[in-house]
């Protein structure tokens, strides 16, 4: 009797922990730093302390994207519109609250330094050719039409692309081609990898990989 | 005449038959050859450097940024290449090559025969809300010579494959506002904004406005249904053309331009003056959508 009468209480313990976990809203600046402390790592231990990425790896920088745009993406891992085995639990473990916040803070980091060494994409190349001018020969728009002119992202809804990891980049125009990630809204993404082959999407995520992120206004 | 002559007679006769049939024949693989064949472009490393590519370089700027570069000219928001897909390059989406070497034509918009030059006016007078570069501008040369140089070697007076927006069949169901609205905000409002404003960044526009102040006005090609809904079925969304149903297209259409923009330039003081005179096309020019009357700006 006593044994269950302590189970009882230490059960509801743990619901009362765990709604005043829920109920405390943790800043962005936080969970970035520290994760949530309930299943969520902090985003800085894979994606960079100031958000830059580790572009050498494929991480991503996540700092200047647009908030709706990560929110956007963290809720996509959850209902595997897009899949990704490393951030399905993470997103999982993120309230909606906590989702909005960590997006929030790194929205509103500065992206300081170009993540990438290398020299600037070089001009007259197929991959310049394909991110400014686009291959319309098979009705394909040229990336910086819907990424901005310099692939500084259009907010709310289209990413930065300029100066991010290329083997990110690489990822995923290969995940739109094999299906698993379907989550562009109208299908733009998965219409423009149709036209796109192994050569081409090297050069363009290569050539665009280099360029400096610049800053939307 | 023997029997001899008449075989002879006959055997004229028939190679001479055979013979039209075979040259009506060519003629006509010859008109079905250039009828099919597409017209491709010359590549942009291929403007020649010296002063005529200079002149080419910058009609290709002037068409792709207009606002940069002859925004004196421009009253809205709108770039050349907004209706134009690929610097002017690309076929159903009205490219210049096509247009060259139909020009001069006669225009009923104007009653009377054009040159290209003053097809580019037209442009700028209407689909940009502006005011026409002159005859003799450096803007409209370069333009012209874009347009010549995108055209070298393409059949003069020919309807080119591709000229223009490729036209449509009618709709099963009539155009409806309510039906549009629905393809509009699963399709278009992504870039285009659910006020049909648009998207900016740094000062201008990166998704063009489809009504309201910076879009094109009343007198311009695309605010006619059928014209908008050819181009939306071939081009939009952007690197999804065709992927719209032909009703999908007449409907967004007719959403898209049931929507107050800049007054008709020929406005004649007084809307249903306006339409009677200009508007005896596929239009909203005034009729009433919810209880605005289109052409009275509120």
């Amino acid at each position: 009797m006593k044994i269950t009468v302590v189970l009882v209480m230490m059960l509801s313990m743990q619901v009362f922990a765990i709604s005043v976990h829920a109920a405390a809203t943790l800043t962005g600046d936080a969970i970035a730093r520290q994760g949530n402390g309930n299943g969520a790592p902090p985003c800085m231990s894979c994606h960079g302390d100031k958000g830059q990425g580790v572009p050498a790896v494929g991480r991503p920088y996540l700092a200047g994207q647009s908030k709706t745009y990560l929110v956007k993406q963290l809720t996509d891992f959850l209902n595997k519109r897009r899949s990704n085995s490393v951030m399905q639990p993470i997103a999982s473990a993120l309230t909606a609250q906590e989702i909005n916040a960590v997006a929030t803070y790194y929205s509103r980091l500065p992206l300081r330094a170009a993540p990438n060494k290398q020299k600037n994409g070089a001009q007259g190349t197929i991959g310049e050719s394909l991110a400014s001018k686009g291959k319309w020969s098979v009705g394909m728009p040229a990336c910086f039409k819907c990424h901005g002119d310099k692939g500084q992202g259009i907010a709310p809804n289209f990413p930065a692309i300029s100066g991010q990891s290329s083997k990110y980049l690489k990822a995923q125009l290969e995940h739109w081609q094999k299906g698993e990630r379907s989550n562009d809204p109208v299908g733009l993404m998965q219409a423009v990898v149709e036209h796109l082959n192994d050569a081409e999407i090297a050069a363009v995520t290569k050539y665009i990989s280099a360029q400096s992120p610049a800053k939307a206004k | 005449m023997n029997m001899k002559q008449i075989l002879i007679c006959t055997s004229i006769i028939m190679y001479g038959q055979a013979a039209l049939a075979q040259k009506a024949e060519h003629a006509q693989a010859v008109t079905e050859a250039i009828k099919i064949k597409p017209y491709l472009p010359p590549t942009e490393d291929t403007i020649p450097d010296n002063e005529f590519g200079a002149m080419v370089r910058f009609g290709r700027d002037i068409f792709i940024d207009t606002q940069a570069h002859a925004g004196k000219y421009v009253g809205n928001g709108l770039n050349c290449v907004n209706c134009h897909l690929d610097a002017g390059r690309l076929a159903n989406s009205a490219p210049l090559w096509a247009a060259w070497v139909k020009y001069p034509a006669y225009r009923g918009k104007n009653k009377m025969v054009n040159i290209m030059q003053e097809r580019f006016q037209g442009c700028f007078k209407y689909s940009m809300n502006g005011k026409a570069p002159a005859t003799d501008s450096k803007e409209l040369k370069a333009l012209t010579s874009y347009a010549f140089w995108l055209a070298q070697g393409a059949p003069t007076g020919v309807d080119l494959p591709g000229r223009g927006y490729p036209g449509l069949a009618k709709p099963e169901k009539k155009p409806d506002f309510k039906r549009g609205k629905q393809v509009f905000a699963e399709n278009c409002v992504l870039c285009h904004g659910d006020k049909g404003e648009g998207t900016r960044q740094n000062a201008g526009y990166v998704f063009p406005p489809l009504w309201g102040k910076d879009s094109f006005n009343w007198g311009a090609g695309m605010h006619r249904i059928n014209t908008a809904a050819a181009f939306i079925r071939a081009n939009m969304p952007l690197g999804k053309g065709g992927s719209l149903s032909n009703q999908q297209a007449w409907d967004v259409a007719y959403y898209v331009n049931s929507h107050e923009r800049p007054q008709d330039p020929r406005f004649k003081g007084d809307v249903a003056a306006t339409k009677a005179a200009y508007h005896q096309h596929q239009c909203r020019y005034g009729d009433k959508s919810g209880n605005h009357l289109l052409g009275k700006k509120p």
